[in-house]
């Protein structure tokens, strides 16, 4: 929904804030996703996942989120499908060479992030997307890869 | 400019020590001097002496040559084609490359086929939509966007991988490019949307038309405190310029055609004239007297769409090479000649 997602990039702080607390929260149930597995736990979360980010970001379920580094404004919505910042086209108003009727992903994504604390990650170069990933969980993926890069340190020290 | 070791037409010059190409374009611009590009617009032929034809008009007044990939979203001959008919006799050559018709294994392969054609710069850009053009039924493809490309051509150049990690026997020796819109939102952005450009591989710049000088000026002295313009990774800004034909075409272009940014008092000195041609011509000579007086403008790059045959007299009457001829076939050697130049129809003097 176009409404919601201009609002959320409003509120781009606030949702900033939100996932920092949801983050650790998922990454510390890592056990319990180990438990069902993450392959049949894959189903359910990617269910709740498409719901909850398709009615805030119009999430496209690339599999592989970058909306903290994009002022909460997601960059599949660009239909150039664009992960690292605004074509040479943009409208003197502010809407897409594409669609004249949508304001620029990415116009929105600046100012998303200029209202974030860690707004300034949108200057970072973003990988090209990994098609493999598409229409997986992204939460799942980032909770798996960050609970095994905190355990590897802890096993190497243990073992040592 | 005349290099000590100029090769034989159609053959590289060595890479000099800091350099990355074996290209005229990087040693001009390396060199300090005020650096000139135009665009050939590619035929809709497979008319090999046509596309000669359109570079002759060039002739002793342009660095290098952009073959335009599909601008537009148009079907035109491609520019590795065009580039591939050029460097043959002996042109530096730009190569666009959009990344709106293809995937990332096109793209890679083309870049090792354009390099091994004696391409030696590559411009890369997302491209226009193809709602734009004359198949809006295509699908837009965009696997990358230009700042992936850019980074991975670097990545084939400096590393000799492919994106998959794969290994390059001979990387592709290129000069590395993109372009950017100083005009168009989000206007804060720009000059940090260039640095990201530059950490992505970006060595130089070719700009949008530029008919608002005061932004362009703005533009480049963000550019320049960020600490784009110095040292060995610094970045070569060339301004996008041409000549407008009527106060009407302006008007249309700045409706119709995305991201061209025309003030109106541009219009106004156009609607103005009794020759709004001529006007549009003298405009464009201003702006590049103007804008070649920017600190860390680095050159032009003259965009004059059917106009081609103005970029002479632009040239000449604004004096902005300093009176360096640019190498081009025929010029130290008659016998060189592309076989498509005016020139060429008269006899060899011995």
């Amino acid at each position: 929904m176009y409404k919601v997602r201009r609002w959320v990039v409003r509120h781009a702080r606030g949702f900033e804030r939100l996932y920092r607390v949801f983050e650790p929260l998922l990454v510390k149930l890592h056990p319990v996703w180990q438990r069902i597995g993450y392959g049949r736990a894959e189903v359910p979360v990617r269910a709740v996942e498409n719901v909850v980010k398709g009615v805030l970001f119009d999430c496209r379920m690339c599999g592989q989120c970058v909306l903290s580094s994009t002022g909460m404004s997601c960059p599949m919505n660009c239909p150039k499908n664009l992960r690292n910042g605004p074509c040479g086209g943009v409208r003197p108003n502010g809407h897409c060479e594409v669609e004249p009727e949508m304001r620029c992903v990415w116009v929105d994504a600046w100012e998303g992030s200029r209202r974030m604390q860690y707004g300034d990650r949108i200057q970072v170069v973003q990988e090209p997307v990994d098609y493999r990933l598409q229409g997986t969980s992204s939460w799942l993926r980032v909770v798996r890869e960050r609970a095994e890069a905190s355990r590897q340190p802890a096993e190497q020290g243990a073992a040592r | 400019m005349k290099f000590d070791d100029e090769p034989v037409p159609g053959y590289s010059l060595p890479i000099l020590p800091g350099h990355v190409s074996p290209g005229r374009l990087e040693r001009v611009l390396r060199a300090g001097k005020f650096a000139i590009t135009s665009e050939i617009d590619p035929p809709d032929s497979a008319d090999p002496a046509e596309v000669l034809k359109r570079a002759a008009i060039f002739d002793g007044y342009v660095d290098a040559i952009n073959a335009t990939d599909g601008s537009g979203a148009h079907c035109h001959m491609s520019s590795v084609g065009v580039c591939s008919l050029l460097t043959r006799v002996g042109y530096a050559t730009i190569l666009q490359m959009s990344c709106r018709d293809r995937n990332r294994i096109a793209m890679q392969g083309e870049i090792l086929g354009a390099a091994a054609m004696g391409a030696c710069n590559l411009l890369c850009l997302t491209g226009d939509g193809v709602q734009a053009g004359d198949h809006p039924q295509a699908k837009p493809v965009f696997d990358l966007d230009s700042m992936s490309l850019l980074e991975i051509a670097r990545g084939m150049r400096d590393d000799c991988r492919f994106q998959s990690g794969r290994r390059i026997d001979l990387p592709p020796r290129i000069f590395l490019g993109a372009a950017e819109n100083p005009f168009v939102p989000p206007m804060a952005w720009r000059p940090h949307r260039l640095a990201k450009k530059v950490a992505a591989g970006a060595q130089f710049i070719q700009t949008q038309y530029c008919f608002d000088v005061p932004r362009l000026r703005d533009f480049m002295l963000k550019v320049n405190d960020l600490g784009l313009l110095e040292g060995p990774g610094r970045v070569f800004v060339l301004a996008g310029l041409g000549p407008l034909a009527s106060a009407r075409s302006a008007r249309w272009i700045r409706d119709n055609v995305p991201g061209v940014h025309i003030p109106d008092a541009v219009v106004e000195r156009l609607e103005g004239a009794r020759n709004q041609k001529e006007e549009g011509k003298r405009l464009c000579m201003d702006l590049l007297n103007e804008v070649r007086e920017i600190p860390g403008i680095s050159g032009a790059h003259i965009m004059a769409y059917r106009q081609e045959h103005t970029v002479a007299e632009i040239i000449e009457t604004t004096g902005v090479l300093e009176g360096r001829v640019p190498w081009y076939p025929g010029r130290d050697n008659p016998a060189e000649r592309n076989p498509e130049s005016p020139e060429a129809l008269e006899p060899v003097q011995e």
